[in-house]
Order: structure tokens, then sequence, then C-alpha cells
């Protein structure tokens, strides 16, 4: 294809998305488009593969038996989320494999906020109301992304986010309302996971590379700034109910804005974290190689029953 | 022995009534743990009464490309559709 002709493609490509019409797997679409969908599918598959690992190291450690099956649905929603946007990504031509591979080998980032360990039982309080609060945030925008087999896995997931969202804080009011100690680690954990759930929502706007190419192709509505407000406005009240305190000494409702104002966000250890030097980061890529290579004996097996049954039956029909 | 689980399509009736309608793939050995693996991937919430899975390979698609031949011919064939004919108000129940 000469470059006159490839120009005129991405033009038609641009208007149909620009009408709104969705992109599906076999359509013609520019290279980048594909690599950017490839990149950032998997990459949120991969955060929803290693966001189980923070709240499986609490499930034998539920308080109580209603908690433990609320924890456990949990999990597993994230492990089928995982899955939803795996196969996703795989209709763009990359494999399951490779995509693995780029996890294990660090290639593939994931969601920092997963490198900050879970010390407490609060901690799932907190994950649940903050890291599912901002992960809604940033995802109901993407049911209405270009790409239909996203656009659909999108629908999904956020569908069943809302529970996860609802028990965390029900954890959290339960403590709040227990004893001084309680609340105390539900403070706790407030403030550990206050300031990387703000800074899941991406770099500010200014630092933020990709933004604009997304917004084109809907993979962006709102821009991580404006997603942040809306996060910290919605959440604010919300602590307030609990009877917490927000970590933020410079936290201020802006009358003129209708917004509250926040305090500066440490960015450096945003990006300590990102480039792989996060409490948790080598624990969290151990535990997935571990599963990985400790499982293929059992997928080799699988296949190889698999293959012995087919077999016999191919027999018995001659 | 390195051999990866093949791709299935799965398909999902969500109550009797309705059609399968496709749900999204996943990897399986075989077809039943395909058919389990769909139970737990994709009816965690009371979504489906009957599950269909078909390898991936096995479904022959038709190129985008085509669509020009495949699909416009009918786009002038307005005659297929009954606001195509002219009939006096008068008529009733047709």
């Amino acid at each position: 294809m000469s470059e006159e002709q490839i120009r005129s493609l991405e033009r038609q490509f641009e208007a149909r998305i620009a009408r709104d019409e969705k992109i599906e797997p076999k359509d013609w679409m520019p290279e980048k488009y594909r690599q950017t969908h490839i990149r950032q599918m998997s990459q949120h598959a991969h955060s929803e593969i290693v966001g189980m690992l923070p709240e499986a190291n609490w499930i034998t450690r539920a308080p109580s038996l209603r908690r433990k099956v609320a924890l456990l649905a949990k999990v597993q929603d994230e492990a089928g989320h995982g899955l939803y946007l795996y196969s996703a990504a795989e209709t763009l031509g990359i494999s399951r494999e490779e995509m693995y591979e780029q996890l294990h080998t660090g290639k593939a980032k994931y969601s920092s906020i997963f490198n900050y360990p879970t010390l407490t039982w609060a901690d799932m309080g907190a994950i649940g109301w903050l890291v599912d609060g901002a992960a809604i945030i940033n995802q109901v925008p993407l049911c209405n992304t270009s790409f239909g087999p996203y656009a659909r896995a999108m629908v999904r997931v956020c569908k069943e986010e809302s529970f996860h969202q609802r028990q965390g804080y029900e954890i959290m009011l339960k403590l709040c309302n227990g004893t001084p100690e309680q609340k105390d680690m539900a403070q706790d954990a407030l403030n550990r996971w206050w300031w990387p759930s703000l800074m899941m929502l991406g770099p500010t706007d200014e630092a933020s590379v990709h933004t604009e190419q997304s917004m084109k192709w809907k993979l962006k509505r709102k821009t991580n700034d404006e997603l942040r407000q809306q996060f910290i406005d919605q959440t604010v009240p919300q602590a307030d109910i609990l009877g917490l305190t927000i970590p933020d000494p410079d936290l201020k409702w802006n009358e003129e804005r209708g917004s509250y104002d926040f305090g500066v966000i440490n960015w450096d250890e945003f990006w300590q974290v990102v480039k792989g030097h996060g409490p948790m980061n080598k624990e969290r890529m151990k535990a997935r190689v571990n599963a990985w290579e400790g499982g293929e004996w059992v997928r080799d097996a699988a296949m190889a029953f698999a293959e012995k049954q087919r077999e016999r039956r191919e027999k018995q029909v001659v | 022995m390195k051999k990866n689980w093949p791709l299935w399509e799965i398909f999902v009736r969500s109550k009797n009534g309705l059609e399968h309608r496709h749900f999204g793939s996943l990897h399986a050995a075989d077809a039943e743990m395909a058919l389990e693996n769909a139970r737990d991937v994709y009816t965690r919430r009371n979504e489906g009464v009957s599950i269909w899975v078909v390898e991936s390979k096995h479904i022959t698609a038709s190129n985008p490309e085509h669509n020009g031949e495949l699909f416009e011919p009918a786009q002038d064939k307005v005659y297929r559709h009954p606001t195509f004919y002219d009939l006096p108000d008068e008529v009733k129940h047709m």
C-alpha cells in the first residue's frame, strides 16, 4: 500500500470513530491503534490478575464466613476480569503466552497500586472502597471505547465491580463502628491507601504522554486530573460518614470551584514503584511466575489427556 | 511438551426462549473443560441456562474488506420492505 493510500484509510478510520462507530478485530486499523490497544488491554488484564494477590493474602484469615465468601467471590471476579481482557486482547493477534511472557519479564506493566502490601484486615476494606472506587472511575468511560471487544468486556467488568466497592466500604463501616482499636485500624488503612489510590488515576495531564491520542480513540473520555478530582470529590463525603480523616492537611472544600482542593502528590514515589522499586514488586512477580511455572505440568497433563481421549474416540469411529 | 490450550468461543443462552449469544472466548484443553471454564468465567451471576462451546479455529468469518460486495446489494432492494407498497389509508389490518 502506498503512503497516500494508508493516509486515506487512516482518515476514514478516524472518521468512523468520530461517528461513534465501533472497530472490530478484523477491520483495517492503523498499526499504532493495534499496538496501543494490545498494550492497554493486556496491562489492564495483568492488573486484574496481579490484583488478586494482595487480597488473596487475607482469604484464609477473614474474620467471618460472610466476609470470606465475599472476598473469595471478589477475587474470583478479578480472575474473570483478567480473562475477559486477555481474550479481548487476543483478538488483535497477540497470544496469551506472549502476554504472560511480557508480564513475567517485566516488559509489560500493571497497576502500581498492587505493589503495596496488605498489612491488616482493614486493608481489605480500604482496597474495596478506594482502589476499586478509583478503578470504577477509570473503567466506566471505557464501556464506550471504540474497540468493540474492549468495550464489551468493560460492560461486564463494570457491572460486577460495584459489589466490590460496596463490600469494601461495608468492612470499613463495621470497623469504624467497632472498638477504638478497630477504628484505628481503619484509619491506618486509609492513611496508607489514600495517596496510592490518587496515583492510580495516572500521571498529571502535563506528564501524561498518551492523553491526546487516547481521547481521540475514546480510550479516554476525561483526563487523569479530571478523573482524580472526581474521585476525591465523591470519596471525601464517604470518609466523613465513616468518621475517618483523609491524610491530607491541604484538603479543603473550594466553594468557587465546587470541588475539593488537595495537597501535592508524591510523584517520585509513583515513578519509583512503576520502575519496580515498590515494596512488593518482586514478591508479586515471583508469585505470578511460580504459579505459571508450577502449573505447567497440570496444563501439559490436561492437554495429554484431551489428546488421548480424542484418539480413543477416533479409533472407535474406525 | 509445551502445547498450549486452544482457544474456544463461548455462546450462552441467558434464558429459555432466547438464542445463544456470543459471550467471549477462553482457553481449555478440551470441550468438557471449555464448558466448565465457561461456567466459571461467564455465568457467575446466573447469566445463563445453557452454554455452547466451539473451538475458535472451526469458525469461518467473512472478511470486512468484502463487506461491499456482500452486504451492499441489499441496500437498493427497498421492495423487500412493507413500506415500499402504496396502499390507501382505508385499508386496515395490513
